[in-house]
């Protein structure tokens, strides 16, 4: 293991249960990917990596009224599950909360996950407790389930982990939201597990609203059994540092995944989003949008990558990649890969960098509108397109709560 | 396709194979296999090189030894062995002049379909021979001199205009840029120089021919144009080799120099031979090519690569200077086992630049394709425009084709646009062909050649023709 790495994580101990002890002895061969990591190339964890973090439960009550967006919820602060503070019928949806000693018991866990991947190899060593909610067979879940990730304090490390597992034609939607409460320079380390069984369809509503110093950094894991229908939208809005690995495996036949993306910054953002879709086999349809806006010096980084493997045949997959620069000083970089081992496919994609239209901006003017709300205006347009694809009208109005107080939007 | 009928093909499909896979029987020096300073001090030597080549050469093995082979391609190949490559390899007779070439030569050039003294008068093209490592003829020297343009090979311009190629040389593609540019420049053996000087438009296509003729040699060859503030000039590059069982290495070096307002037009068609039906043999083709755009000036690259069994292929364009132009049209196909990872670079550095990216690729049998391109717009570039579009086209269940494209972006001011598509030859479009009465050979290659049909048309006449044939043999039963 390399200093830099024995040195980030020298505040954390390894509880006996073997599944951490085994993952702590993977992380000890492994050390933090550099720019010159293909999978790496474009986002620096120098800052990161450098920062003194230890974890800390936060006993605290929180106030977190404006946050909460489902009458069903559940409360993790500092990767600790705070049960005190959440609220939630076990009809709907099965929750369980497990230690480390009992992740044996869950024929799914940590299977799927990229054993070199040195952030998630690190959650699995160091997580608390799993939050594992599974849907019952055809279970139709009206209000979704929304999980609230808070950091709290400074220099905290938190290590969260989510474990869904939606049955045969079942319907459900989870929201998962990580804020911060008076934190500064944290770091939240989050793994999710997703098995979408047969027939099932499944959304996943992320919001992603950390402090300017805070990192996060999310490797989502998903398997897609035959006929099923994953929906996953992420919305980026502040951060240091973000980071979300989505890799979707799709291993039965007729399934339809979407990915979407929104992300407005204004500060000194680095916000990548890594996806990343596995077609193994035939007759799959898989899409994706992601859009960027960015002020300030902030940095994008959209790396999409589909892989239709050979014999998949019948795939259509598409990738969309639109980017908005504000600044003078914002970047962005954009990757869409596609790999294509079978011939009878339909796959494509799409990327755009530019700036507001001058033109939509004076006739706005023209119509009495002052050209900064203009700007807005527009930009709000822009992104509206992922908003709308959120189909739940609570968390499409939270985050336009946010828009408008963290980047002064008015709707 | 002037005076080139269907029947015409269809002939040549029964018989065609690789038609370029003949040896010449030339008498030719080669030098033991092996690369160390010796080596080059040898080839050095051999070219009555003054000090500062020499010192250039060691310089850039030097740079090649601390160097890795880089992975980061989509392609699997056996490496190549350095130590077994003999890195110079020449007819052993030179020429005074074009009428003094060897018959056998001249054979040989007939049946590349490039006979010069047709060429000559039916066409206007001057044409540079590369046979292995050394420049044979330059036909049409005089008529170019007349307009004081230089072409010649790449040996004569170190000895005729040093300070030209000392001026110019690893200014575009530096020594440490990669493994192989590294390899090239310290062992590099002739090419083609060419310089258009000021204001001057040149009146006829250059044109150079490579050809790797005797058996375990590498060819290295240098390829150096400049075009001076406000001149033109339109260069064709053709590539062949003789089939043979083992991995041939080709790494060249092409650079260019487009001055102010100066306009390069660069086109290539490849046909190295890709290997036999079991995957084995064919040409390792690790080429650099790279241009450098001053104000104004212009640069299109335009590209038809069909052979070779192993291609990494980036040209690209440097737009330094403020409103300049970088172009790459190109079709890429693959059959049997071949690979081929190619793409381009446009790095924008000056205000209000363009450039344009089209890029086809065909894959068939067992091979891999992938397009790899990177835009990259540098914080100064204002009003940077970029619009790429790349396509690939899939013919069996067994091929692939890949897309790594790399957007950069630091300027708010930039326009990019970014468009891929892979699709099968639709099965639709085939049948409405038979329906006409095509058969289905014939239906694809029409349908193939409507696919490159944007390429295609950027090519000079006499290319567009070749290359639409070589198109319509490299896909031959390539249907599954």
């Amino acid at each position: 293991m390399s200093d830099k790495l024995n040195n980030f994580i020298k505040n954390l101990d390894v509880s006996a249960a073997k599944f951490q002890q085994m993952a702590a002895e993977r992380l000890g061969n492994l050390d933090f990917p550099t720019t010159k990591d293909e999978y790496w190339k474009y986002t620096r964890l120098g800052k990161l990596t450098k920062l003194e973090l230890s974890k800390s439960a936060d006993p605290d009550r929180l106030n977190l009224t404006k946050h909460i967006i489902s009458n069903d919820y559940l409360v993790v602060v500092n990767g600790f599950i705070r049960e005190d503070l959440s609220q939630y019928s076990k009809l709907d949806f099965e929750i369980d909360f497990l230690g480390s000693d009992r992740m044996s018991e869950e024929a799914y866990f940590d299977k799927g996950l990229n054993k070199k991947d040195v952030f998630s190899s690190m959650n699995s060593a160091f997580f608390e407790k799993v939050i594992s909610i599974k849907i019952g067979a055809s279970k139709i879940n009206e209000g979704p389930l929304q999980i609230i990730y808070v950091s709290k304090g400074d220099h905290i490390i938190s290590n969260t982990r989510l474990y869904i597992e939606s049955g045969k034609s079942s319907q459900s939607e989870i929201i998962q939201t990580f804020i911060e409460k008076e934190s500064t320079n944290s770091f939240t380390n989050h793994v999710t597990e997703v098995y979408v069984s047969e027939n099932a369809h499944l959304r996943i509503n992320k919001a992603q609203l950390e402090d300017d110093t805070n990192s996060l950094i999310t490797t989502e894991q998903i398997h897609q059994e035959k006929n099923s229908v994953f929906k996953i939208n992420t919305v980026t809005l502040s951060g240091a540092l973000v980071r979300n690995n989505i890799n979707i495996a799709v291993a039965g036949q007729n399934c339809e995944t979407h990915m979407n993306g929104a992300i407005v910054t204004k500060n000194n953002e680095t916000i990548d989003n890594h996806t990343f879709v596995d077609h193994r086999v035939s007759n799959c349809v898989s899409h994706e949008n992601y859009k960027y806006v960015l002020g300030g010096k902030s940095t994008g980084v959209f790396n999409g990558r589909v892989v239709v493997q050979k014999d998949a045949q019948v795939i259509n997959a598409y990738q969309k990649n639109d980017n908005i620069l504000l600044s003078d000083f914002a970047k962005i970089n954009s990757k869409p890969e596609l790999e294509i081992y079978a011939d009878d496919v339909k796959c494509s994609h799409g990327s755009t960098t530019g700036q507001l239209d001058e033109d939509a901006i004076f006739y706005l003017q023209t119509r009495g509108i002052a050209e900064d709300n203009a700007k807005k205006l527009l930009v709000r347009a822009f992104v509206g397109e992922v908003i709308e694809s959120f189909e739940n009208e609570h968390f499409e109005k939270y985050i336009n709560t946010q828009l408008e107080l963290i980047h002064g939007w008015k709707n | 396709m002037a005076g080139y009928t269907e029947d015409e093909l269809k002939e040549e499909l029964k018989s065609q194979e690789y038609e370029f896979g003949f040896t010449t029987d030339i008498e030719s020096e080669k030098i033991p296999v092996g690369l160390n300073e010796e080596v080059i001090r040898i080839i050095s030597a051999k070219k009555e090189e003054p000090e500062w080549l020499l010192e250039y050469r060691l310089n850039a093995f030097k740079v090649w030894q601390e160097m890795t082979e880089p992975e980061w391609a989509h392609v699997q190949y056996e490496k190549p062995k350095f130590q077994e490559i003999s890195y110079f390899a020449a007819p052993k007779k030179q020429y005074e002049s074009w009428d003094d070439v060897d018959p056998e030569m001249k054979a040989t050039m007939d049946k590349l379909g490039i006979s010069m003294d047709e060429q000559k008068k039916l066409t206007g093209v001057a044409v540079d021979f590369v046979m292995d490592s050394v420049s044979v003829a330059t036909s049409f020297k005089d008529k170019l001199a007349e307009l004081d343009i230089i072409f010649c090979s790449f040996s004569e311009a170190v000895k005729d205009h040093p300070e030209l190629v000392k001026k110019y040389l690893g200014t575009v593609v530096p020594t440490s840029d990669n493994f192989y540019a590294a390899l090239n420049s310290a062992v590099f053996s002739d090419g083609s120089f060419c310089y258009i000087p000021k204001g001057v438009k040149c009146p006829m296509e250059l044109s150079t021919y490579f050809r790797i003729n005797e058996s375990g040699t590498g060819q290295f060859e240098r390829t150096l144009l400049v075009a001076d503030a406000g001149s033109y000039v339109s260069y064709l590059e053709g590539c062949t080799a003789p089939q043979r069982d083992e991995n041939q290495l080709h790494a060249a070096v092409v650079e260019l120099v487009a001055l102010d307002d100066a306009e390069i037009k660069y086109s290539t068609v490849q046909n190295w031979f890709p290997g036999d039906k079991e995957g084995k043999g064919g040409v390792y083709n690790f080429v650099t090519k790279r241009g450098i755009c001053h104000t104004n000036s212009k640069i299109s690259w335009t590209q038809v690569e069909t052979g070779s069994a192993v291609t990494w292929k980036y040209p690209s364009c440097i737009l330094k200077g403020d409103n300049s132009i970088g172009e790459f049209y190109s079709v890429a196909v693959t059959n049997n086992y071949q690979q081929a990872d190619t793409g381009t670079k446009m790095i924008h550095l000056g205000k209000n630049t363009k450039s344009t990216v089209i890029s086809k690729g065909i894959s068939a049998g067992k091979s891999q394709n992938s397009y790899r391109g990177l835009i990259q717009i540098h914080p100064k570039a204002d009003n940077a425009r970029n619009f790429t579009q790349c396509d690939s086209l899939l013919m069996t269940d067994e091929c692939g084709a890949h897309t790594f494209p790399y957007i950069e972006c630091q300027n708010n001011s930039a326009k990019l646009e970014h468009e891929a598509t892979t699709s099968k030859i639709g099965e639709d479009q085939i049948f409405y062909c038979q329906q006409r009465g095509l058969s289905e050979e014939k239906a694809i290659s029409l349908i193939v050649n409507g696919y490159c049909k944007e390429v295609l048309n950027k090519l000079p006449m006499e290319f567009a023709v070749e290359a639409q044939k070589l198109l319509a043999i490299s896909l031959e039963n390539s249907v599954g």
